[in-house]
């Protein structure tokens, strides 16, 4: 069997509230193979953001391993976990982060920049016409909703990822926007990609493989999509 | 043709000349701005004020070079960008000049939650060859957070990220600081704060253009520019 893109293993995150302390993350577990999209389900203060902030390295667990293409991220320092992330994580967010002042093409470029990589104009318009997006030159405030989706999108896999981590990514949608991100979801999982949605949204979990339901930082739930 | 010119006055950072902007959506015409004429000097601190539809965010937008007028005239940073209502200035010639000339703030901070404070400082230097890594802590150290440099936005509070996103801001050494309801997401403290920082930046001679409807905010500002509908209808 190829090695997992994910292998979360008895993951806790604990915050000190005062005296009280309060686990986010309680004993934790989640594996994902290539080319698997798995839904994440829970109420409100679940642990379902915290469990993305710890699986892409944006947090360090409290306790756990956590490992992504066989590499075991909790050993890693700050430095290391940085270059890491940008080769293998990408990110989505329900509101979509774009910088207002950049166009469309340069917001995809930024990822890039950091690593100082080369052909980042046309990469970055590669990116996009994967995502559907003809208005490159577009600023994010000519653009619908649905089309700054694509365009974060386009960001998280310009630098071509194995893991994409995606955070209520259609939280501010309305439904024909809804279906097209799901597409490209769809198309991504079809080349090997890991995929984890977090959603508050019934129908878009029944879209994945398998939807996991998360409550006081732990799974309580698991089943497979039919 | 009584079209509006220009006052040949090279040094002003922005000016207006009749300048309206009407969007359309279908066949409906919004007329969001109309025949404003107005200029913003080099050192100069400005207060938009106006109701919500006022069309602050247009005007903002117009001046800094995010949108163009569909009437009168524009010039920024000494480059036209319309006249007699025609777009002189092509999409790459103001995607430029907004990225060398023009610092902008919103209300929300559009920070990118997984870089750090100095990575999302720079990332307006995208097109720079050279490294502006110790420019990027300089302002952050410029705004208060010194201490902060290797958090991201998470970690921060409301007025420490907006104090991120008005550092990032700076970056391009901008000519013109715009900034649009810049402390509508921070209570009344952290305004206060945010505000300080402005008053101190312009001190430096930083010329700003803030936008808010926020009456309070303005009578701390020398100049006020009141629109109502479209129109400036006090202080140009
Ligand atoms: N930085 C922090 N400090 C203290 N407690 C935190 C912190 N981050 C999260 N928590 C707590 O951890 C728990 C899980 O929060 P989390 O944000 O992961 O929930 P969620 O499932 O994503 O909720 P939502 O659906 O509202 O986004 C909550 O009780 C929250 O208050
Ligand atoms: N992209 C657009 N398409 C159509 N109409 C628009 C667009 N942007 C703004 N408008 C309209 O133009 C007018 C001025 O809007 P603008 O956003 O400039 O006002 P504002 O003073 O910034 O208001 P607020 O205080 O609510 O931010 C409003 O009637 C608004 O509905
Ligand atoms: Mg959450
Ligand atoms: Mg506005």
């Amino acid at each position: 069997m190829a090695t997992p893109i994910l292998e979360a293993i008895d993951v806790w995150r604990s915050y000190q509230r005062g005296s009280e302390t309060i686990h986010a993350l309680a004993g934790m577990h989640l594996t994902v193979q290539p080319g698997e999209m798995v839904g994440i389900v829970g109420r409100s203060g679940s642990g379902k953001t915290t469990f993305l902030n710890q699986v892409g390295c944006l947090d360090t667990p409290t306790k756990g391993t956590i490992s992504i293409c066989g590499t075991d991220v909790t050993a890693m320092l700050e430095k290391e976990l940085v270059a890491f992330r940008r080769d293998h994580i990408g990110f989505i967010f329900q509101l979509f982060y774009l910088i207002p002042t950049l166009t469309a093409v340069e917001n995809v470029e930024l990822p890039m920049t950091f690593a100082r990589e080369g052909n980042r104009r046309e990469r970055a318009l590669e990116a996009l016409a994967r995502v559907g997006l003809s208005e490159v030159r577009a600023l994010p405030h000519q653009l619908n909703g649905g089309d700054m989706q694509r365009v974060a999108i386009a960001r998280a896999l310009v630098r071509k990822p194995r893991l994409l981590l995606a955070d209520e990514p259609t939280g501010r949608l309305e439904h024909g926007s809804r279906v097209a991100i799901m597409d490209i979801f769809r198309s991504l999982r079809a080349e090997g990609m890991g995929i984890i949605i977090v959603t508050h949204d019934p129908t878009l979990a029944e879209e994945t493989d398998r939807i996991i339901e998360l409550r006081d930082g732990r799974v309580v739930d698991e089943r497979k999509v039919a | 043709m009584t079209e509006p010119a220009f006052d040949v006055q090279l040094s002003l950072v922005a000016e207006a000349a009749g300048m309206g902007k009407i969007y359309r959506r279908g066949a409906e015409e919004i007329h969001a701005l109309r025949e404003i004429s107005v200029a913003f000097a080099p050192g100069e601190f400005t207060c938009v004020l106006g109701p919500s539809g006022a069309g602050k965010t247009t005007l903002l937008n117009l001046l800094g070079v995010m949108d163009v007028p569909t009437s009168g005239a524009l010039r920024v940073a000494g480059t036209t960008i319309a006249d007699a209502g025609r777009v002189r200035l092509a999409e790459g010639g103001r995607d430029r000049l907004r990225r060398e000339n023009i610092g902008f703030i919103f209300t929300e901070f559009f920070l990118l939650p997984t870089l750090t404070a100095v990575e999302n400082v720079q990332l307006p230097l995208l097109w720079a060859e050279k490294d502006d890594h110790s420019y990027a802590v300089e302002l952050l150290e410029r705004v208060g957070l010194g201490h902060r440099l290797t958090h991201r936005p998470t970690e921060m509070s409301g007025g420490e990220m907006q104090r991120v996103a008005i550092a990032r801001a700076l970056i391009n050494r901008p000519r013109l600081l715009l900034a649009d309801e810049p402390t509508g997401n921070v209570d009344t403290k952290t305004r206060d704060g945010i505000f300080d920082l402005f008053r101190e930046l312009n001190a430096d001679g930083l010329t700003i253009v803030l936008a808010t409807h926020d009456g309070e905010l303005a009578a701390r500002i020398d100049r006020v520019i009141h629109l109502r509908e479209g129109r400036i209808v006090e202080g140009a």
